[in-house]
Formats: C-alpha cells, structure tokens, sequence
C-alpha cells in the first residue's frame, strides 16, 4: 500500500471498479455517459458544469479529467476560470444563505 | 505508458497483433500524398516534420513529374493531396497544380493560410480557386488564446482575415464547387475532443462571431514525434500524453488507418506508409520510390508500424481527413 491516498494513476483505474459489484458499476457508467453527452446542452456546456462541481467537491481525480476533458473540447483558459468562479460563488452563496438559520436562532435567543 | 525498457515499436505491434492481427495490411492506394517541401513560413510547436524557414528538403520538378505521371496512369488513385512544409513556398506548385488539375482527380492542399497574406504567396487563393484545389487550413484552435499560444501573436486575426478573403472567392461556400475544409489540432498534451463538438465549436467563434465559413472540421491528434515529441519531452508531459494514447487505443481506428489506403511520396521521391513514417525515416517495406510504383504491390503491402501509430488509433482515431471512426 503507498503512503498517500491520493495518487495520480488511480484514475486510470477507475474504470476497473466495475470488477467488483459489476452490474451497479455498469449502471453508473452508462447513465455517467448519458448525463454527460450532448443533448439539450452542448458537452462544451456539460464539460464546464462538471469542471465546476469537480472543484467544488475538491476532488482532485475529477479536477484532472474534467481539466483535461475541457481543453479537449478547445474550451479557453478564461472560460474554465469562468466556470470555477460560478461554483466558488455558489459555495459562498451556499454558506452565507445557511447564515439565516444562524441568525434565525439570533433572533429568537439574544436578549 | 510504454515501458522504456521494450524496443520502439513493440508496445504498438503487440496491440494490434490481439485487436486486429498482423500484419496491417494496406488494402488501397487511394490516396497519393507528396510531401514537397519541408520550408514553411511558420515553426509551429506541434510541427511533427520540423518544417521551418530554414527546413532543408525540396521535391525536383523531375520527382514531380514523376508523380504526375504515376496518377495518371493508374485509375486506383483517386487523390492528390499536396503538404509540406508550407506548399506554396515550393516553386514548381503552379505548374504542378495546372497539370494535375487536368487529371480530373481530388486535388488537396494543405495550408497553414497565413502563407498567402503576403506576396508572392497571395496569388495561390486565385490559382487554388481556379483548379478546384480543395484546402485543407491548418486551424489549430478556435480561440485567438490558443491559436497565438502555438503560432504566435496576432496569428488568430490573420487567419480570419484569409478565411474571408477565401470565402469572398467561393471557398467554404454551398453551391461554389470550392471546399474549404479547417484542420484542429490540440495546443498542448492532451487529446482532441469528439469532431462535431468541435466543429460546432468552430462555426460558432469563426462563423457566427466573425462571419468565416467553412465546409468540415476535421481534428487530428499530435504525434508524439518531431518537435511536439520535443515539447512533451520539455514540458515533461511524455509518458503521461503516451498513457493517454494506449488507454484510448481503439482498435476501429486502426482498421480504418489512413495508412491502408494511402502513399506518402517523400520530397525524394521515397515511398512512405503515411507522413509521419516520412518523418521518422520508416520507409515502406521494400524501399520502392515513386518511379517503381506499383499499385498491386503496393496496395498489399505491410504497413511500417511503430508506438506512434498510437496517435491515429486513440479514440475516434486520426488521419487527414479527421476522425476515422465516428
């Protein structure tokens, strides 16, 4: 076993999860595939929304495919950058709208 | 990745011996490409030929001439598809184009574009038109970032500039008879994206934005050889871009190669399976040049193949014209 538990060459293994628990494991590539090719949204829309929540989630496997994913798709630097800070504001957004069960109890226990 | 210690080669050959057998058979000679010069105007980073302004490497007009004559004779050829280098800057490709012209058979020229913003190179749009040369524009990105990123700065605005200045004549226009097709290749270590994607991405940053049309995008994978194997080596980016390559090894692709219908002419009048074995000096088994060419030889050959045969069999695969398997 390495050290870290993070490493590099564990998203090639990826798609080998389906070794155990095959069936389910096939069910969610499929429907990952289906979600994510085009249809109503372009894959360029999709490849930005994924990139997006890849870094919200801090999830350095998903990071490193949907980066890669989105330069394939000749989307711009700018346009990626773009995209991280949709999702960096929806976490902010997220953490300030929870603020109001904060001041909700404010309200109703300081004198 | 390739393990370092295996023979060049190997990796390729052994998965392509489980997937498809060996050996990979040509089954045509459809298309005749020459390679006539190896000058260019541009040294761009993903050039997997080296071309340059001071590239050595010129086709004489007697290998020329012979290639003429080898597509006049034999029916099997259905196309000529001129690339360099940077084609216009040969001084025999006028007087090739009118001639071939007259053979009535696929007449391609693969431009870099910008080579014709400037004398004495502006009149190939005119003769281009004239001969009913479909150009192949090397377009490598949709973006004025990653356009200038490869070529250098303001290339994106010269480009659109010859886009139009084609259009104006026709090219990329339905009903004209003069197609103009665009070349994507990625700027950088990774893979190209499905073609229609991309396409679509094209048409709406040239077309829709900047008003350029076109007819088809096709995208083409970086070869891990030539100056890109040089910058993957630089940037340390080889035995990740070579990972990348094997894992999406499809097996489709490399049915459809553009190599099994296809001769590549070297400026010296060598036989080549394709381009890239022309740049890597892999000449075509037996070694037969283009004044021996014989098409029922030729036409099974085995083909040369080597681990950067992985570029045109990665995913949807690669060739000239694009995805081979979409």
């Amino acid at each position: 076993m390495p050290d870290s538990y993070y490493e590099k060459q564990d998203l090639a293994d990826f798609p080998n999860i389906v070794e155990h628990a095959r069936e389910q494991g096939q069910k969610f590539f499929d429907y990952y595939g289906s979600a994510t090719a085009a249809g109503g949204l372009s894959e360029r829309e999709k490849g930005l929304i994924a990139l997006a929540v890849a870094m919200t989630q801090n999830c350095p496997y998903c990071i490193d495919s949907c980066t890669n994913k989105c330069l394939s798709l000749n989307i711009s630097q700018d346009e990626m950058m773009e995209a991280v800070h949709v999702g960096a504001a929806m976490m902010a957004g997220v953490t300030l709208a929870h603020s109001t069960q904060m001041r909700k109890i404010l309200r109703k226990k300081v004198m | 990745m390739a393990a370092p210690t295996l023979p060049a080669g190997a990796a390729f050959t052994a998965r392509l011996g489980e997937t498809v057998g060996l050996p990979l058979r040509a089954e045509g000679v459809g298309v005749l490409q020459l390679n006539i010069t190896r000058r260019c105007n541009l040294a761009c980073r993903h050039c997997h030929v080296g071309a340059g302004p001071g590239a050595g490497g010129e086709m004489s007009a007697r290998t020329m001439d012979s290639c003429l004559e080898t597509a006049a004779k034999y029916a099997e050829i259905t196309t000529i598809d001129i690339t360099g280098g940077a084609p216009e800057m040969h001084p025999g490709l006028e007087t090739f184009l009118l001639k071939a012209a007259g053979l009535g058979k696929r007449l391609i020229v693969r431009s870099n574009l910008v080579i014709m913003l400037a004398p004495p190179f502006t009149r190939f749009m005119e003769i281009y038109a004239r001969n009913k040369v479909e150009i192949t524009a090397s377009v490598p990105s949709s973006t004025a970032e990653g356009m200038d990123r490869q070529r250098g700065a303001s290339s994106f605005e010269k480009v659109i500039r010859m886009l139009k200045r084609l259009n104006a004549l026709g090219y990329g226009r339905a009903g004209s008879g003069l197609t103009l097709n665009l070349a994507h290749n990625p700027a950088g270590a990774f893979l190209p994206g499905p073609q229609k994607a991309i396409e679509s991405e094209y048409r709406r940053r040239l077309g829709g934005e900047r008003g350029a049309e076109f007819n088809s995008l096709f995208c083409i994978t970086n070869m891990p050889i030539g100056r890109y194997l040089d910058y993957l080596r630089e940037s340390d980016n080889l035995p990740g871009y070579m990972s990348e390559l094997e894992r999406a090894y499809n097996p489709e692709a490399a049915k459809k190669a553009m190599c099994r219908n296809m001769v590549s002419v070297g400026w010296d009048g060598a036989l080549y399976d394709c381009d890239f074995n022309q740049a890597l000096g892999l000449p075509v088994h037996g070694g037969d040049r283009i004044t021996d060419f014989d098409p029922g030889r030729l036409a099974r050959r085995e083909i040369v193949v080597n681990d950067h045969c992985y570029g045109c069999t990665a995913g949807p695969g690669s060739g000239c014209q694009g995805a081979l398997a979409v």
